[in-house]
């Protein structure tokens, strides 16, 4: 078995990538509940993988074929109702982690330098993550499929001058027809999932280079030298991180954190579980129920709501009375999410150390962001709509008072180690 | 020409949302005990369906020996009492009713039905059912407060006698006045008023179960899947205690 590993060791760095990037990884001793978002996202995204290749032998990508395609996978295929649901609800448990994910990582400074770029990869995920669900919500060709993509694709029109070929080129056609849904196919089964992986991919080497930061905010990482030994955990970590710094509290990631994370995810697959099992529409919240009628283009329905993962941005889009600028502020919503590094010129990462008016900040923040969810489900009353207004104000506010306090905030002292 | 379309297309679709689907339901809706394990309920709700629905509504993504199987009916028995369309007891449970003629005879196709319990709900079918009312200024003479002007006749009418709108002289504000108490029958159908209900519940039962023919099946394996994660996660905790003794 040794000489098996050392033939591989001398041909491809086997051993030294599991050294560097699990077993001598030093992840800091402190990590709470919020950083298992992680390690979820990584878990759904295998599912989704998975369970795709598998309904994608299946699945029929016509606009005749589609749902009846469908249909056949949930009745006739042998548990293929199984595959479908954990593909439906995987997509919904994909945004639920990963917006716990970011959160955490504003909770936590962990956008503050040295890992902008890290942020970025994120962002990026993110939004390729929206582009993959937004297209498979197309492929099974029921009414909200059809209306919602109308919807959506419509927004591009507002775009001045190019606007509206600009929508015939993405549909392909004047009307959501069979030759969007062959092209959203191509790109949902193939294309956004290679993106994806190779941004998952570039978003781990980044944490892996910088090193992850912790609910203090307090780098583990040391000057050569600074720590007695004693004062050194008695873990061995790869050289790579400790060539040019001492590290302190930390403990390697396999198999400490392994195992701690294995414990989330057996809580986790209890929730995921009991939406497969026993509510997979979840009220129609993850299948929404206008969904069970084949898309009827001549048949419009009463009210059109896009899935619930991306209704804080169509809550913005509407919140806005003219077209254009509505999408503006809605990719504005996204853009802000993306220069956040930047906006934030502070110099203390976690929340637990900065001042009553970030701590209010961030939750005013997270509020609104919950609200514009709520209210995007709904039909746009005058009510809600003035609500949507006031939440949208406070999405962006957030960003903007950051911007002006962050320089110079009062905040605590931050302790030199981990202390909990 | 691009414009064009666009707009026949908006205007189009429209009229068409007006002229059908514009009403949700305006009515409070009646709670459907639907109860999947009841097989006889399902077994009548299969068999008023065959006879009463399927001449104009299909069933295409649901098969007959699927259903048979699950419903507990006997193959050569279901074959032999429901089974009207199909050459195979493996067919999808298809009509002959064609799309043209539908849009002819009734203003517009009459809806699949396999999948019409995930699309509005049980409560919805079951009260639909027991709404039709005598309305003379309809094409059929009925009208539905559930679904106000419904293209589709009161297919069950034999069953449930001629039902109308119905008042009671009351004494509302120490004034006599006529109110409106409901929809109730002239007693010419087969069934009683309870057992119209049954029935009514009988169809919904079974349109609940062919929207999703797996769900007891699907709920079954959720509770083994529940046992297998329970006992992971006691050893995931021991592991992880057990690990974590080097770090404390």
């Amino acid at each position: 078995m040794n000489k098996l590993i050392a033939w591989f060791d001398e041909r491809i760095p086997m051993t030294k990538t599991w050294n560097i990037h699990l077993a001598q990884y030093p992840a800091p001793k402190n990590f709470n509940f919020w950083y298992i978002f992680g390690v979820l996202a990584t878990l759904v995204l295998v599912n989704q993988i998975l369970t795709g290749i598998w309904l994608t032998m299946n699945y029929v990508p016509s606009a005749e074929g589609a749902f009846a395609s469908v249909e056949f996978i949930m009745r006739d295929i042998e548990y293929g109702w199984l595959l479908r649901y954990m593909h439906s609800t995987g997509a919904s448990a994909f945004f639920v982690v990963v917006y716990l994910h970011m959160f955490r990582g504003m909770m936590y400074g962990s956008y503050q330098k040295p890992r902008e770029l890290l942020w970025v990869f994120g962002m990026l995920i993110f939004l390729v993550l929206m582009a993959e669900a937004f297209m498979g919500y197309l492929l099974p060709w029921g009414q909200m499929s059809y209306w919602g993509a109308q919807v959506i694709i419509s927004l591009f029109g507002a775009i001045p001058i190019i606007g509206d070929d600009l929508t015939l080129w993405i549909r392909g056609d004047y009307v959501i027809s069979g030759a969007t849904l062959n092209r959203f196919f191509a790109l949902h089964v193939i294309a956004l999932p290679l993106v994806l992986v190779i941004l998952v991919f570039l978003h781990i080497i980044a944490l892996h280079e910088v090193g992850s930061n912790n609910p203090e905010g307090v780098s583990i990482k040391k000057p050569k030298g600074s720590v007695p030994d004693a004062d050194k955990p008695k873990f061995t970590f790869h050289e790579r991180f400790t060539k040019k710094y001492d590290i302190v509290d930390a403990f390697p990631f396999f198999p400490y954190y392994i195992v701690k994370d294995l414990v989330g995810v057996a809580i986790f697959l209890f929730f995921f579980c009991y939406v497969i099992f026993f509510a997979p529409a979840m009220g129609g919240l993850f299948l929404e129920p206008p969904n069970f009628e084949a898309a009827n283009p001549l048949k419009t329905p009463a009210h059109i709501a896009p899935v619930w993962y991306f209704t804080p941005f169509y809550a913005i889009l509407r919140a806005v009375p003219d077209k254009l600028l509505g999408v503006i502020l809605m990719f504005g919503a996204i853009v802000a999410l993306f220069v956040l590094p930047w906006l934030d010129r502070g110099k203390v990462r976690s929340v637990r150390y900065r001042s009553t008016l970030h701590k209010v900040n961030l939750t005013v923040f997270a509020i609104s962001f919950i609200a514009l969810g709520y209210l995007g489900l709904k039909p746009a009353t005058e009510v809600y709509t003035m609500f949507a207004r006031i939440f949208t104000f406070l999405y962006f506010a957030f960003f903007v008072l950051l911007w002006f306090y962050s320089k110079n905030e009062n905040t605590k002292p931050v302790p030199e180690r981990i202390t909990k | 020409m691009k414009q064009l379309i666009k707009t026949t297309l908006l205007v189009a679709a429209s009229l068409w949302s007006v002229a059908t689907l514009a009403a949700g339901p305006t009515v409070p809706l009646d709670e459907a005990k639907v109860d999947l394990h009841d097989k006889a309920s399902l077994q009548r709700g299969a068999q008023l369906f065959m006879n009463y629905c399927l001449g104009c509504h299909s069933m295409q993504y649901q098969r007959y020996n699927r259903t048979f199987k699950d419903l507990e009916i006997p193959e050569e028995l279901g074959v032999e009492n429901l089974q009207f369309t199909g050459e195979k007891v493996g067919d999808l449970i298809t009509n002959a009713m064609a799309t043209e003629d539908a849009g002819t005879w009734f203003g517009t196709a009459a809806p699949d039905l396999t999948l019409v319990a995930r699309v509005r709900g049980a409560d919805w079918i079951y009260t639909y059912l027991r709404s039709f009312y005598v309305d003379e200024s309809r094409p059929f003479g009925v009208n539905n407060t559930v679904f106000p002007n419904v293209g589709m006749p009161h297919v069950l009418e034999e069953l449930q006698g001629i039902p109308r709108k119905t008042t009671e002289q009351r004494m509302v504000d120490g004034e006599m006045q006529d109110v409106y108490v409901g929809i109730k029958t002239d007693g010419s159908g087969m069934l009683t008023d309870a057992e119209y209900d049954q029935a009514a519940l009988d169809i919904t039962n079974f349109l609940v179960y062919t929207g999703e023919p797996m769900m007891l099946q699907q709920q079954r394996i959720g509770w083994y899947v529940f046992g297998f994660l329970l006992v992971f996660l006691i050893f995931a905790v021991l592991l992880k205690r057990e690990f974590f003794k080097d770090v404390k």
